[in-house]
């Protein structure tokens, strides 16, 4: 952080080179290529680590005590390792990193070698001793069977008949998609796949999907679609989309936690949130059902829909009995 | 650059290249001239270099090495011991160096060779040093591999992958391309980590916390016991100093940095703790013991008739059985559908729609009336 950049190389080429000598002792004749490869460094990076290696060693540092090896071709074997012949411990942060992302590949659902996972969690947590006992629980939600049942699909490369429930228009369809992925993301499964319908890649929620055909037709998901990007969440509103701005009680505040919000701006007590919605019919259900604390402030037509919306509900309460089948679509 | 070359003509004297004939690109290979000694030499050694000399040096010896021991013999640390100036600049250079591989993780250990040195010593014990052996079959590996894959922040991201090169050092053959067919991504909060080590170093920690309900953050003093992810959401568990209670956190809400005040070891996570269940609990998630009826407009209302335990078409609409554990959540739920739902029952679920509805239509009056400010 405080530390100059020059620091920072320095103490990563060190860890490099303290890792470097017991990697080649484990790989006797190890091509250099490889190696850097497998380090992740240049070839040429390599080799000015080992020649810097070849001049440290023992007190003494007479040719017997400096670290040696011996080269055959582009082959590299070390024959003497001055006493660095096991890679330093893990750290807290490494240990932490990859004991807890074992752990939570252990609870994603729908993966099928856990057992691997579970040995090899406990295995890093024996070497790393007491920096594992890491106080950290991992419980994801999720059907298995579901997510399993949609992995396989995804393997078996056949396209899916699927009946999906779509929240932002509050209908489930049927469609036909080519699945080509099966993804985790803040504890939820999804399988993102090329929509026939829509003619476009989609996320679904794998909660959200009914049922679940596999067809006899191969999947073909169309040469030029690349997965999405999720490192910034699933749901990203597109800059096209309708804006609404609702005047936000305290108590419905948390909705700015629960959607990406494009602006939200104090006023008084209360809050001003604008965000993009797929559809306006949406926005009238989240506002309905949010409550006397949050109205709209645009659009108008928005706004507009809620009280209409309202005036047809109470007006069915207010006759005993009447059929709410008798109140026409509404809002459409 | 220049130096090194001739440190290695030093080493073999007139000798060739390691690669004896394949230099490093670009470089060019300088002899030692003659009259150069190995000590003039030294001085110009790169501080890695130096590093790694006295990593191998601290590993070889039994007996603590003070400063003025290692100086003498790791090339690098060469000084004049009774000029001032020198001496303190060898100092600072040797305190630079041991905290450089503290913070690499080296256990440094500290000491006296015998009872009658005033000067601490130095070594690092190999058993400590080394990464025991693991041996992981094949698909464990694989495991590991797609594990160390798993973040997308940052700092865990680099904590995973510097780990997984001390396995591949360990001779372990990680492929890095292994798949699941299931991708898991998680991203963590920034106060993850720092509230991590404090939970396990049983450190008070202070951090400035804001729910969205206030509005300006409150500063909090807890006794930190774990930290826990649950529904994709990641939150800490422990001991509330100003309430007195246990409570949870989400980490989301945290604001600013956590620190840490007071000695590690400071306190004792209760003995059956479940890091799980008090976050579960205090999410306040209940059994849909309770069950309302309520009429839907024929084909609307697809996302109840999901969750709806019955469903069955009548002269005035579907009526759809749904389970529910608060009455008020539900009918939030509810008013969201509209004229598309009505209750029939329970009252206490009628009602409270009706109350909401209610309101909702006074503030939507309110402000058309007012041209949207209330």
């Amino acid at each position: 952080m405080s530390r100059p950049n020059g620091s920072r190389a320095s103490a990563d080429r060190l860890a490099r080179l303290l890792n470097l000598v017991p990697y080649l002792l484990a790989r006797p004749g190890i091509e250099i290529a490889e190696a850097a490869g497998d380090l992740g460094v240049t070839e040429r990076q390599l080799r000015e680590d080992l020649e810097l290696l070849w001049v440290c060693g023992l007190p003494g540092y007479g040719p017997g005590d400096l670290i040696d090896m011996a080269f055959d071709g582009d082959r590299v074997t070390i024959t003497y390792d001055a006493g660095i012949d096991r890679p330093l411990r893990l750290t807290q942060d490494e240990a932490l990193a990859l004991v807890v992302a074992l752990r939570l590949l252990a609870e994603t659902p729908g993966v099928d070698n856990r057992d691997a996972v579970e040995g090899a969690l406990a295995k890093i947590e024996d070497a790393a001793g007491d920096l594992a006992g890491a106080p950290v629980a991992v419980r994801l939600p999720g059907d298995g069977d579901r997510v399993h049942r949609l992995r396989a699909a995804v393997q078996s490369g056949r396209a899916l008949r699927i009946t999906y429930y779509t929240a932002a228009r509050d209908e489930t369809t049927e469609r036909t998609v080519d699945p080509l992925r099966v993804l985790m993301v803040g504890g939820r499964a999804y399988l993102e796949a090329w929509c026939r319908r829509a003619e476009g890649m989609r996320m679904f929620r794998a909660d959200r999907i009914d049922e679940c055909l596999e067809l006899d037709e191969p999947a073909t998901v169309p040469p030029h679609v690349r997965p999405q990007d999720v490192s910034a969440g699933v749901f990203r509103p597109a800059p096209d989309l309708p804006l609404i701005t609702l005047r936000v009680g305290r108590g419905a505040r948390w909705i700015t936690e629960y959607y990406p919000c494009e602006q939200v701006r104090p006023d008084g007590d209360q809050w001003l949130v604008s965000l993009r919605v797929t559809d306006l019919a949406w926005a009238r259900r989240l506002v309905l059902g949010l409550g006397p604390g949050v109205t709209v402030v645009s659009p108008a037509e928005l706004a507009e829909e809620v009280r209409a919306q309202v005036a047809l509900a109470l007006d069915a309460y207010s006759r005993p009995g009447a059929a709410a089948a008798a109140a026409p679509a509404a809002g459409q | 650059m220049r130096a090194r070359y001739r440190l290695r003509a030093v080493r073999h004297g007139q000798g060739p290249s390691p690669y004896s004939g394949a230099p490093v690109a670009g470089a060019a290979w300088v002899p030692a001239s003659a009259g150069t000694t190995a000590s003039v030499l030294r001085v110009s050694r790169s501080r890695t270099e130096r590093l790694v000399n006295l990593v191998i040096c601290l590993l070889s010896t039994r007996r603590f090495l003070t400063a003025a021991q290692i100086a003498a013999t790791v090339p690098g640390y060469e000084h004049d011991a009774d000029d001032p100036r020198d001496h303190e600049a060898f100092q600072r250079k040797f305190e630079r160096d041991k905290a450089e591989l503290r913070e690499l993780g080296v256990p440094l250990e500290t000491g006296t060779a015998s009872a009658f040195d005033t000067e601490p010593g130095y070594r690092i014990a190999h058993r400590e040093y080394a990464l025991p052996d693991i041996r992981l079959e094949p698909d464990e590996t694989a495991a590991v591999g797609i594990a160390a894959r798993l973040w997308q922040h940052a700092g865990l991201a680099a904590a995973a992958s510097s780990g997984l090169a001390k396995l591949r050092a360990g001779g372990i053959d990680v492929d890095s391309r292994a798949t699941l067919a299931l991708e898991p991504v998680v991203t963590v909060d920034p106060a993850f980590a720092p509230l991590t080590t404090a939970a396990r170093e049983r450190r008070e920690v202070r951090f400035d916390y804001r729910v969205p309900a206030e509005d300006v953050a409150t500063s909090r003093r807890l006794q930190p016991w774990g930290v826990a992810c649950w529904r994709g959401r990641w939150y800490v568990v422990g001991h509330d100093l100003d309430r007195d209670a246990t409570r949870c956190f989400r980490l989301s809400r945290v604001t600013g940095a956590v620190r840490c005040v007071g000695p590690a070891g400071a306190y004792a996570p209760p003995a059956d703790l479940d890091l799980i269940s008090h976050v579960a609990r205090w999410s306040g998630e209940r059994e849909p013991a309770a069950r309302a009826v309520v009429l839907a407009v024929p084909g609307r209302a697809a996302g109840l008739r999901r969750w709806a335990l019955h469903s069955e078409p009548g002269r005035h609409g579907d009526r759809l059985v749904l389970p529910y554990s608060d009455a008020e959540a539900l009918a939030g739920q509810l008013v969201g559908y509209g004229a598309d739902v009505q209750v029939l029952e329970p009252p206490e679920v009628r009602d409270a729609v009706i109350q909401r509805l209610k309101e909702i239509a006074v503030r939507h009056d309110e402000l058309a009336a007012t041209g949207g400010r209330l």
